[in-house]
């Protein structure tokens, strides 16, 4: 044991030697930063009795980047690409919510088209996020094929991102007022062979996995969380329905224009691993529902509402958010009225899930801190900011 | 950048930030050529204040991100020459009535570009949101944040964003308080707010009284300086600690 671990392990009650498995001493060891299955650079401080853990401590930061501070030294349109740099594995929905909170404190509203542009290219992004989950997940759990099919799956999605804006990855899709680009010639087409595609390739992943007997003994009773505990600590997205809230902010408080949908909101019972993997895939297939619906109805017109050249908010302040892949993205905009924000915050869904660790390890075994850092989905970009 | 090419409408008079001149355009500041230790009074007390630059437009633009701290309740008032913006109305509802009636002028509840907030007395504030949580129920606290004005006698905001999910009902609470004073901390009413308080504190050193464990979260445990506070520099660092710990010159 460290002593650098023992200092930050200060609420863990490290005290006398316990009773504990074989009189053994309690170990203390770190995981990560650089560790495989963090998914970035998460250290977790694990104190363990043999292979039970006893409590753990997360050391974020290593991303830090002052994505909040910059915000206050660049225009609205500057900072704009740096959302994408926070969840960067769903860049497009950043961008949606930090558009969408500009424009209402502008109080501006994007024409219709563009409102189907970004529900089509952010549910995409829905389904990329799942199955970049997917596939790290299996892999941290030992199943390594699912990884390569879910590759293989969402480079499709990339190359629609990569002919509409140039971008596979951090894309800056969306504008404050609307999208930047029209849709290239064939977007629909495009789309609609998407969903055909993918369509049974979610099976595909199902059929890997659903009744895989290693993947249901790794998955199911695993990282089991409550209701009551998400509300308690924030928890938000799949985490949060799998423990069987019904509760998405796309059905509670609908922006763009999702209210004109029809899906589901698919919930789990049992808050486990399990849960949380099949909710997930059902999202998958209910963001392919809402992709079949808005690409039949894209409306014609305008894609970009008139906004000043010069982006200049009234006094004020806005706390928009949106249903990310990984739970409630919000973002807290308070303006002085000159061209830069006076502050922005981000309400980070990885940030806030990430808490909920702790909780759902104790007890567990080592091996399942693996899978609980899978289930909880996050993306150090985001949490560090 | 180019996202404006479309929009049609007359540019207006301003120095806007031109889609290849990102380093220099008039209006922002993307880094500021100024030395480091210079920052100490970079974005906050910059020349361009009380009287906003906007009504005149001035080629020369507005510079400065911080200029004037929109003091909340005066909001109207500081912006007299603007197209004003959205104006706070006072927020009616069956809660609100019975909070005023609890707690009087302690409490303010206004409606702004249709969010509610509730602006009270930092003595009451931690009272009101225990209430809110009991008896309201707020059962979700989705944000803790601050905002600082350092011309404000209490310089900073604090800002806890709540959500009802029976009521789906979002509303934010906000007091003021000053520097070096503590503020209750409210992660024993949602354990959620742990690390938000931590982040707070790490940001901008607003200690949290009772906190479990009030320490840096994503700033380094030894770092000194709060970064989202108004008077530190966007390029400031805590040089010692970099060179110290990463054995470099500096960051930069």
């Amino acid at each position: 044991m460290t002593a650098d671990a023992t200092k930050y392990l200060s609420h863990l009650e490290l005290g006398e030697r316990d009773e504990t498995f074989l009189d053994s001493n309690e170990l203390i060891i770190n995981m990560g930063p650089q560790h495989p299955a963090t998914h970035g650079v998460l250290r977790v401080i694990l104190k363990l009795d043999g292979e039970k853990v006893l409590g753990t401590e997360c050391v974020i930061g290593y991303l830090h980047r002052g994505v909040e501070k910059i915000a206050e030294h660049r225009t609205y349109t500057m900072f704009n690409p740096y959302v994408d740099r926070m969840d960067y594995v769903a860049a497009v929905s950043n961008g949606l919510g930090y558009c969408e909170a500009v424009e209402k404190l502008l109080n501006v509203q994007a024409p219709p088209r563009a409102n189907y542009v970004r529900v089509i290219l952010t549910e995409l992004n829905r389904i990329a996020s799942h199955q970049l989950w997917l596939g790290t997940h299996a892999l941290d759990i030992g199943a390594m094929t699912p990884l390569f099919y879910t590759f293989r799956d969402r480079e499709e999605i990339l190359k629609i991102f990569e002919k509409y804006c140039g971008a596979r990855l951090t894309t800056h899709a969306f504008r404050i007022g609307g999208c930047l680009y029209e849709t290239y010639d064939g977007f629909e087409r495009d789309v609609k062979k998407f969903v055909d595609f993918v369509t049974p390739k979610i099976d595909e992943y199902e059929e890997l996995l659903t009744t895989n007997r290693i993947w249901v003994e790794r998955t199911k009773g695993v990282g089991y969380i409550s209701a009551k505990d998400c509300i308690a600590l924030g928890v938000t997205g799949p985490v949060l329905r799998a423990s069987g809230v019904k509760w998405d902010i796309r059905k509670a408080q609908p922006y763009a224009n999702y209210s004109e949908f029809d899906f589901e909101i698919p919930t789990g019972q049992n808050g486990d691993t399990y849960d949380r993997y099949l909710v997930r895939l059902v999202e998958m297939r209910q963001s392919l529902r809402i992709i079949s619906q808005a690409v039949e109805r894209i409306p014609e017109g305008p894609i970009m509402a008139k906004v000043p050249k010069v982006i200049k908010p009234p006094v004020g302040e806005i706390y928009h958010s949106i249903e990310a892949p990984k739970g409630e993205l919000g973002y807290f905009i308070v303006s002085d009225g000159s061209t830069q924000p006076y502050r922005i915050r981000v309400r980070p869904p990885s940030f806030v899930n990430l808490q909920a660790l702790d909780l759902m390890v104790r007890g567990a075994l080592v091996a399942d801190v693996i899978a609980v850092i899978g289930t909880l989905d996050i993306v150090l970009g985001e949490v560090d900011r | 950048m180019a996202d404006e090419n479309k929009s049609s409408s007359p540019p207006p008079p301003g120095n806007e930030p031109k889609p290849g001149a990102g380093k220099q355009s008039g209006s922002v500041e993307p880094l500021p050529p100024a030395d480091k230790p210079a920052p100490v009074s970079n974005p906050a007390p910059t020349s361009t204040s009380e009287p906003k630059p906007a009504a005149p437009p001035k080629p020369g633009g507005p510079e400065s991100a911080g200029a004037t701290p929109p003091t909340k309740p005066p909001a109207p008032a500081a912006a007299p020459p603007k197209p004003t913006g959205p104006v706070p109305v006072a927020w009616e509802s069956g809660m609100v009535n019975k909070l005023r009636g609890q707690y009087g002028s302690g409490i303010e509840a206004l409606t702004c570009l249709g969010q509610n907030y509730i602006v009270a007395d930092s003595s009451l504030t931690f009272e009101l949101l225990q209430v809110m949580r009991d008896e309201e129920e707020f059962d979700y606290c989705v944000d803790v944040t601050a905002v600082h004005y350092p011309k404000r006698e209490k310089q900073f905001d604090l800002v806890w964003i709540l959500y009802s999910f029976p009521r789906n009902e979002r509303v934010r609470v906000k007091t003021m308080i000053a520097e070096n004073e503590t503020f209750p901390t409210v992660s024993n009413i949602w354990p959620t707010a742990n690390w938000l308080e931590r982040e707070v504190f790490d940001m901008f050193g607003i200690k949290f009284e009772g906190h479990p464990d009030m320490k840096r979260i994503l700033l380094p445990d030894g770092w000194k300086g709060h970064p989202l506070r108004k008077d530190y520099g966007i390029i400031e660092q805590d040089k010692e600690w970099v060179q110290i710990n990463l054995g470099i010159e500096s960051g930069q």
